[in-house]
């Protein structure tokens, strides 16, 4: 099934009680250690943000389609493909941040969830509850509450081609060709 | 055009390396992929799950299981992933360093698996420690993980380097590496230099011994950095060659290589650091806290748990350690603990009132030495205070000599 190109739906604004984004989330608040046993992805959904303060109720208020909007240095810290997995597993559809600690950048994308950077995104005044449109081929990302567009970073040739594929595993049964001149198996 | 050490050890294992420019994407050819208790069952699921008709592995004699994670396991399902895992080596003949041998990314180093401009891989967000022994090593998730162990290849965006210079050599004799590693944190902050490599120099670097480049090299994660890659040479040979005999080459820049930046940081009047909860990038001198009462203190982790914090934390133990304090030690490898045994080092560890576990990661992970209770004040020699990580307490990161001399004393 051809992946869409144009998402859209509520968002979700990781702001602190200061109102600010929150930033250098680690990957102990997203999917805290204690959970770390868990190998089914349906299981990680509930444990998501449980050690972030604030936003522990998260799992039960989010809807699927939903779009998280992060701030500086979003999943620094461990290598866990839970912090990415366990928000599939909510429904969540993409997620749009200042910047991304790099492993978890890699295992958003080679679980081909759509993240993409956008460094001023807060800056645009984004709020919880208003929806949003973001055309993934341009980067282009539209408050639809606001009016408001922005632009983020296109995707990589690379993330774009294992988003398509529906993640890593099947890419590579692709042939992993993306802009590399060399296949891959 | 001249390539630095990152560049170098990516051109020669891709075939695509006229495209080993930084910001290109390669296909990367791994020569060491590890998982570890934590990761390793997730792993298996994915190869079992995508890949059911086919051969799963593409080199066992290049494939390892480490269990550093919860070790031994301390509940039923961390218990069930190693059985897992380790049912799954058996079945394919991968290499496996079960529980009670240490930290996987060191007993890779010190049993001669990974060796100066090696590619490496693993599901430990530290596994960049190989930047000290001058190899590219990365922490991955388990889908990368599982790719890399049945096609032998990641992709990887080539990262741009920055070349940091240390100035000086510190006077100061209470001033050690875990000292320099935050100097280099506080100056960069958690993503100042996100998604880069530095490469490292400096009189302090070059006359380092491998306890004190692991040291330093394992706080790359913290910085956000890709790696802290710091050249090799013929005294780290010398020394790895100790711990296991074979050949090992020493890889070097182009002297013509291109950085994206240079940075020179001085060292030479350096003060003992501390990086304050909750986070390893919070760091000030030691002398900001003086008086802090202390609960208790933890050395070990892939960060503070080799034989020279040993050795550094026993000295300043003489009279032993203060009484409403507790001291627990995970040493880094068995073979740590068979140099501390030999060298007096546990003994003089044990009668100054230590709790001396096995070999493996400690502080960092499920409680597996033990967490910490609202209101207690730790001072650990690991790489992370995030809060809640350890517990409910608060975490300060320091050097093994300053947490000697905590658990001496009992405060800052």
């Amino acid at each position: 099934m051809a992946k869409p190109m144009k998402l859209s739906g509520r968002i979700w604004a990781l702001r602190g009680p200061d109102g600010a984004a929150i930033e250098n989330i680690d990957t102990d608040m997203i999917y805290h250690n204690k959970h770390l046993a868990v190998t089914d992805m349906n299981e990680m959904a509930q444990f998501i943000f449980g050690n972030l303060d604030g936003w522990r109720d998260f799992p039960g208020k989010v809807k699927p389609g939903d779009i998280l909007f992060v701030g500086k240095n979003f999943g620094s810290g461990s290598s866990r493909q839970h912090a990415v997995d366990g928000f599939i597993a909510l429904g969540i559809q993409a997620i749009v941040g200042e910047s991304f600690g790099a492993i978890y950048w890699r295992n958003a994308v080679n679980a081909g969830m759509p993240v993409l950077r956008a460094p001023d995104v807060f800056g645009s005044g984004i709020e919880s509850g208003q929806e949003v449109e973001i055309d993934l081929t341009t980067g282009e990302i539209t408050n639809l509450s606001s009016g408001k567009a922005f632009a983020a970073g296109p995707m990589g040739n690379i993330q774009m081609d294992v988003y398509k594929a529906g993640g890593l595993f099947e890419y590579g049964r692709q042939g992993g060709k993306s802009a590399m001149p060399t296949d891959v198996v | 055009m001249g390539k630095t050490i990152i560049e170098k050890i990516f051109s020669e294992h891709t075939d695509d390396s006229s495209r080993v420019i930084p910001g290109e994407t390669i296909w990367l050819k791994i020569d060491v992929r590890s998982a570890r208790d934590f990761g390793g069952a997730n792993v298996v699921k994915h190869l079992i799950k995508e890949y059911p008709d086919s051969e799963k592995i593409e080199n066992v004699a290049k494939t390892f299981f480490t269990f550093d994670c919860v070790s031994p396991a301390n509940t039923i399902p961390y218990a069930e992933n190693q059985q897992i895992s380790r049912v799954f080596a058996r079945e394919e003949g991968i290499n496996i360093y079960d529980v009670g041998q240490g930290i996987g990314t060191h007993v890779l180093i010190e049993n001669g698996h990974i060796r100066p401009g090696m590619t490496t891989v693993g599901t430990d967000s530290h596994f960049n420690i190989m930047g000290a022994i001058g190899a590219f090593g990365q922490g991955m998730g388990d889908r990368d993980i599982a790719f890399a162990w049945k096609t032998g290849k990641v992709w990887f965006d080539v990262p741009s380097c920055v070349r940091v210079n240390l100035r000086g050599i510190p006077s100061n004799p209470d001033v050690s590496a875990k000292d320099v590693v935050l100097r280099l944190i506080r100056e960069f902050g958690a993503s100042g230099l996100l998604g880069k490599v530095i490469e490292l120099y400096g009189d302090y670097i070059e006359a380092a011994g491998l306890d004190e480049r692991i040291t330093i090299g394992s706080m790359g994660t913290e910085m956000g950095l890709i790696s802290i890659i710091i050249p090799p040479n013929e005294a780290l040979e010398k020394e790895l060659k100790e711990w296991t005999p074979g050949d090992f080459g020493i890889i070097a820049a182009d002297s013509d290589a291109r950085y994206e930046a240079e940075y020179t940081i001085d060292i030479g009047n350096l003060k003992p650091l501390i990086a304050a909860p909750f986070e390893p990038h919070n760091v000030h001198p030691v002398e900001d806290y003086q008086g802090v009462k202390v609960d208790s203190v933890f050395v070990g982790s892939c960060t503070g748990g080799r034989i020279s914090d040993l050795r550094a934390l026993a000295a300043e133990l003489d009279n032993g350690v203060a009484k409403d304090i507790n001291l627990r030690v995970v040493p880094a490898t068995r073979r740590t603990i068979a140099k501390a045994i030999e060298e007096g080092v546990y003994a003089r560890l044990f009668d100054a009132g230590a709790t001396i576990s096995h070999a493996a990661c400690g502080g960092c992970a499920s409680g597996q030495i033990g967490m910490t209770g609202a209101g207690e004040i730790q001072v650990s020699t690991g790489n992370r205070n995030f809060k809640g990580k350890q517990g409910a307490g608060e975490t300060f990161l320091s050097s093994a000599k300053i947490a000697g001399r905590v658990a001496a004393k009992g405060t800052l």
